[in-house]
């Protein structure tokens, strides 16, 4: 027996809400015992996490609410800061302002907008195809050679991570799975959960436990501890809401399991670029965590694989 | 209303970060010298001002640009109250640089701000090019009124020069310490602008 969409939705609103309060709360105490000053630092960061939490948490929930027009929405929007984000750090020259014009206004609202009118042959390769060849166009017509494919390649991979993949997750709402019609939007908050749930879990773990790193040339905060800890304790989540998806228990762990292990990888791919460019954050938007980009680099690798697995295994 | 809502709106175009190094409320005048490289550059300084105080800091910019249609004129007139000056050509004289310089002291009143751009022209790859002199004169002119660098970083990729779209970019603005005055009141011009020029290039981020 499936619960009605809303009750589903409604129950993992609540078990949110529930979560960020005990956050808070342990957030507050911690404020009130700590006094030494390094370790007020550390906790003021996660207070000020916690409190953006609150808010990206309503953003999404009033969002996905709203039906297919506020998630693809709201999407779109992250997808054009993300994108910002990352041009702002690639090294582009004055002779690819026209491609990245046509990037920003014309590609990214037409992913979406292929996602509104459901036409997934087109919307799946779009990107990946006709933008590519465009972008490569572009560029080249405005005539300068200066390191010619680096820029080419930055611009249309800058595309892939910020909007191409980022547009799977309300894609999502695209798929027609037998005996789960109208409860897609639950499919949604089952990724978004599952793999932001993992990013956290990951720092708890790594914060309180982590000795060894993994790639300390990349980021020395990422640890095996906290790398076990928070994949193994996010898939215990996932498998424990597998009632909101069209999965089985066993099916649920799987696909949480690989979603927070791609959702690893994209924080370590995304942290190499930035540690190559020189800087801490992609951005300053998100009080605590930087920019959109430090926030979603982890759903950007999981949600097209989440999407074509689903899609195999689940659609007639 | 027109005001504001074009403060909005270039605020999301650029995407600005904004940093004082400075009091951003005081109400003493000043003079606010920035690198020039885009058409935004002056509205994003504008922008990023307290909106108490927007009213009373004037850009001073080229009457050949800000004259050619009605929509400038209205905006360059009646929101943003612009000093227009003429700009030098090749054979400028000696007189009308001037006069210019005149216009703007006069022009700052009792009350008023400037915002100028000591280079004179736009910067076509984003780094800071030599100052003019007028900067120079201003400062004599007003030894009152503060002297106030602002960087501003990004801007020639967002909207660069020759270009009439923006591309969306994230930039940063930095309204750095008032220059000191000068030690001696001899101080040779050249000595004063690389001063100042000096004073702006510290502002930029270390990367």
């Amino acid at each position: 027996m499936r619960l009605p969409a809303d009750a589903m939705v409604l129950r993992l609103v609540g078990g949110v809400m529930a979560l960020l309060l005990l956050a808070s709360a342990i957030g507050w105490v911690l404020s009130r015992v700590v006094t030494d000053a390094t370790a007020r630092a550390t906790v003021d960061n996660i207070n000020a996490r916690i409190r953006a939490w609150w808010v990206m948490a309503l953003v999404f929930t009033v969002s996905l609410t709203t039906g297919a027009l506020g998630s693809i929405l709201l999407f779109t929007l992250i997808s054009f800061l993300a994108l910002r984000e990352f041009v702002t750090l690639a090294p582009t020259t004055p002779g690819d302002h026209r491609a990245l014009f046509w990037c920003f206004f014309i590609a990214t609202p037409l992913e979406y907008f292929l996602i509104w009118i459901g036409w997934y042959g087109l919307f799946s390769i779009l990107i990946p195809v006709y933008i590519s060849i465009f972008v490569a166009i572009r560029i080249a017509l405005a005539g300068d050679t200066t390191r010619f494919l680096e820029r080419t390649a930055t611009t249309q991979w800058g595309l892939m991570v910020c909007v191409y993949f980022v547009s799977y997750v309300p894609a999502l709402l695209m798929l027609r799975i037998p005996g789960y019609e109208h409860h897609n939007a639950a499919l949604i908050f089952f990724l978004v959960l599952v793999v932001q749930l993992s990013d956290v879990l990951q720092y708890v773990w790594g914060k309180s436990v982590g000795s060894r790193p993994i790639a300390p040339s990349i980021s020395p905060n990422k640890t095996w501890e906290g790398f076990a800890g928070g994949i193994l304790s996010a898939t215990a989540i996932g498998t424990a809401i597998w009632w909101a998806t069209p999965f089985a228990p066993l099916q649920a762990a799987v696909m949480a399991f690989v979603v927070t292990v791609m959702g690893f990888a994209g924080g370590l791919i995304m942290s190499a670029i930035k540690r190559d460019r020189g800087v801490k954050d992609y951005g300053t938007l998100i009080d605590g965590h930087g920019g959109v980009l430090d926030r979603i680099d982890s759903l950007c690798f999981a949600a097209p694989v989440f999407f074509h697995m689903t899609r195999f295994f689940f659609t007639p | 209303m027109i005001a504001s809502s074009l403060a909005v709106a270039s605020r999301l175009v650029s995407g600005a970060t904004v940093e004082w190094r400075c009091d951003p409320r005081a109400r003493n005048q000043r003079i606010y010298f920035a690198n020039h490289s885009s058409h935004l550059d002056f509205i994003v300084i504008w922008s990023a001002l307290p909106p108490r105080l927007r009213a009373s800091v004037r850009p001073v910019a080229g009457r050949d640009y800000w004259e050619q249609d009605r929509v400038r004129r209205y905006l360059a007139g009646r929101v943003f109250h612009a000093v227009l000056i003429e700009r030098s050509t090749g054979v400028s004289t000696q007189s009308a640089a001037q006069a210019a310089v005149e216009r703007m002291a006069r022009e700052m009143g009792e009350r008023d701000s400037l915002i100028v751009f000591p280079e004179g022209t736009r910067s076509v790859n984003g780094e800071v090019g030599p100052f003019k002199s007028g900067l120079y004169h201003l400062s004599r002119r007003r030894p009152d009124a503060e002297l106030i660098p602002v960087h501003l970083e990004n801007l020639n990729r967002i909207l660069p020069k020759g270009e009439c779209l923006p591309v969306p970019m994230l930039s940063r603005i930095v309204f750095g310490p008032p220059l000191a005055t000068s030690a001696s009141e001899e101080e040779e011009k050249d000595e004063f602008l690389s001063r100042a020029r000096a004073a702006l290039m510290q502002l930029r981020a270390i990367r």
